[in-house]
């Protein structure tokens, strides 16, 4: 028997159930003992233990019968932004509190379809709109990782935050995340753990509370690359409910882990060099070129134009999208409705309902989508956001066509910064996307991996961004990253 | 670009959020920063660029033209703030 279930990774625990070492059961009973003993981390906002034992008795018969799909009998946490049926999905917001949906998103159908057990929801920026989870309606997710001795809270980052809290301080095995911007990677670098965005339309859409559809995709947070394979596997493929879901065959990703990525071409793109960078990221980076190319690639210095303009088209067309998919909270169908005063009519009752029910954040951004596609702007704002993602697209076309295999850049500017620093401007919390937002504007699969520790004590990431529907080559470069970066930290636990 | 306190009040309106007359100037002054930062968009020279449409060039599927999920008003209607008789309840639209 082992002593620390919580801390398996979805691979060991998988070959434990096989063997019977370990049931499903005690291993769902051990993660939610940890969740209970966890809430200072604010990862888990609704407990889900009746569905978890249950699809853990469910998994733990399929096991014995010998049917046992690699996440059969794993217990994971799921994003709050995933619609699961009869359980609490509200987005973070509280303009969906009491929102039960009566049906199940596909990616999570497909989960708990090959056995998974659901531990519970995990905290978010509110629709996803924001990267240090402040914007919850839940309250802050907090990092389970501090600097040394000092007991400051940290930011897990965000939107996934609650999901990369809730793996690095090991409550579950692993976890879903959504990433618009940015928000599965920059949270996985600020918290230790492997998070992958994979290409656009590898994951369906479907069932995801959308903010901005032609950049969400859904990918898994894990204690380590060949986690995120098996998870990812298990996460993508065509769904005809998500018409720009891809009609393509999910290759088996694990079985792509050779750890051989000799003749392989990388790109250093010196665009990601910014100015007033921690020299922390500089190393990091400089160090991972250097395992890179021990292990046998062929490193190559490359332009990407237009990454300056990446962040700046993000932010017309992201809240463009967010605007029009947010008009369907109108306090009619489901969720929260304002009280109204005596001879409020219907407007009154949508902009009530919408000023009770947005944070500031959301609403800021829905304004500014509604401004951007307004009359009269819509050329000189939206048209010009999306000539410019055009421009985006092809500087990544360009150096894939020259040869290069992949590319590798820092994740994020910084380690995790203090919770409550960044709010006087919305523009400076923008920025800790600078690194990822590019990736989701060319439509194409990212991954973070943890590959050291700054001074102060605390994970730092790198970034390999992949051609499209390349997922398991680029998750066999970072394979390698990770076997030669040897990261094993964990935070020592205060909750 | 600076957005004014009238611009802010009726991009609230077109949005249908009630925003109170007090804090209209700080809006105001967020809209102006976040459209300052767009606004390096504008030194792209985008001439003869196509708009994106699809990040990934894909023909859209298309299904046969029939029924394939329906008769379930009960759950439609679950998640509604107020639903009578089988319907949506809002406040009166007509006069």
């Amino acid at each position: 028997m082992m002593t620390d279930l919580t801390s398996l990774k979805i691979s060991e625990a998988r070959d434990a159930l096989r063997k019977g070492e370990v049931t499903s059961v005690e291993l769902t009973e051990a993660c939610l003992k940890a969740i209970d003993a966890a809430d200072a981390l604010g990862a888990f906002v609704h407990k889900t233990p009746e569905v978890a034992l249950g699809q853990a008795k469910s998994a733990d018969d399929r096991i014995k019968a010998g049917d046992a799909p690699d996440l059969c009998g794993i217990p994971l946490g799921i994003k709050d932004l995933f619609c699961t049926k009869g359980v609490p999905s509200q987005a973070a917001s509280a303009i969906l509190d009491g929102f039960r949906p009566e049906y199940e998103s596909t990616v999570t159908s497909q989960l708990f379809g090959a056995g998974a057990v659901m531990l519970g929801k995990l905290n978010m920026d509110e629709f996803a709109m924001g990267s240090s989870n402040e914007t919850s309606t839940y309250g802050n997710a907090i990092n389970p990782w501090r600097r040394g001795n000092d007991d400051t809270a940290l930011t897990p980052g965000g939107s996934s935050g609650g999901s990369a809290s809730a793996v690095a301080a090991d409550l579950c095995l692993g976890a879903t995340g959504t990433d618009t911007g940015g928000s599965i990677r920059q949270p996985a670098a600020f918290t230790g753990i492997t998070g992958i965005k994979p290409t656009y339309g590898r994951c369906s859409r479907w069932g995801i509370v959308a903010f901005a559809s032609s950049l969400d995709q859904a990918g898994p947070m894990t204690k380590d690359v060949r986690d995120a394979a098996i998870m990812l596997e298990a996460m993508c493929g065509h769904d005809p409910k998500d018409s720009t879901s891809a009609d393509l065959a999910v290759p088996n990703f694990e079985a792509m882990l050779t750890g051989d990525i000799r003749g392989k071409t990388i790109g250093i793109p010196r665009e990601y060099t910014m100015d007033g960078m921690p020299d922390e990221i500089e190393t990091l980076w400089s160090e991972g070129r250097r395992m890179l190319q021990d292990a046998g690639a062929t490193l190559r210095d490359i332009s990407l134009p237009h990454t300056k303009y990446a962040l700046p088209a993000y932010y017309v067309i992201a809240p463009a999208e967010a605007s029009s998919n947010l008009a369907r909270y109108d306090g009619v169908r489901y969720g929260h409705r304002a009280k109204l005063a005596q001879g409020d009519g219907i407007a009154e009752m949508y902009e009530k309902t919408r000023a009770e029910g947005f944070g500031p954040e959301v609403q800021r951004r829905v304004m500014v989508g509604t401004y951007v596609l307004s009359a009269g702007f819509y050329d000189a704002y939206y048209n010009r956001a999306r000539k410019v993602r055009t421009l985006i697209k092809k500087d990544f076309e360009d150096v894939f066509a020259q040869g290069v295999d992949a590319i590798l850049t820092p994740a994020t500017p910084s380690a995790a910064f203090e919770l409550g620093k960044q709010h006087s401007d919305p523009v400076e919390m923008y920025l800790n996307d600078v690194f990822t937002v590019t990736v989701n504007l060319a439509g194409l699969p990212g991954i973070s991996v943890p590959t050291g520790l700054d001074r102060q004590g605390l994970p730092l990431g790198l970034q390999l961004i992949g051609r499209p529907w390349e997922e398991g080559d680029l998750l066999n470069t970072a394979y390698v990253l990770e076997q030669a970066a040897g990261f094993v930290a964990k935070p020592s636990q205060w909750w | 670009m600076s957005i004014d306190i009238e611009t802010a009040a009726r991009v609230a309106k077109l949005a249908r959020i009630r925003v109170e007359d007090d804090a209209l100037p700080a809006l105001a002054q967020e809209f102006s920063n976040i459209l300052g930062f767009i606004e390096q968009l504008n030194e792209v020279d985008v001439e003869g660029v196509e708009p994106m449409v699809s990040v990934e060039p894909m023909r859209l599927k298309r299904r046969q033209d029939g029924v394939t999920e329906g008769g379930m008003q009960d759950k439609v209607l679950a998640n509604a703030p107020d639903a009578r008789e089988g319907f949506f309840a809002v406040p009166k639209v007509v006069e």
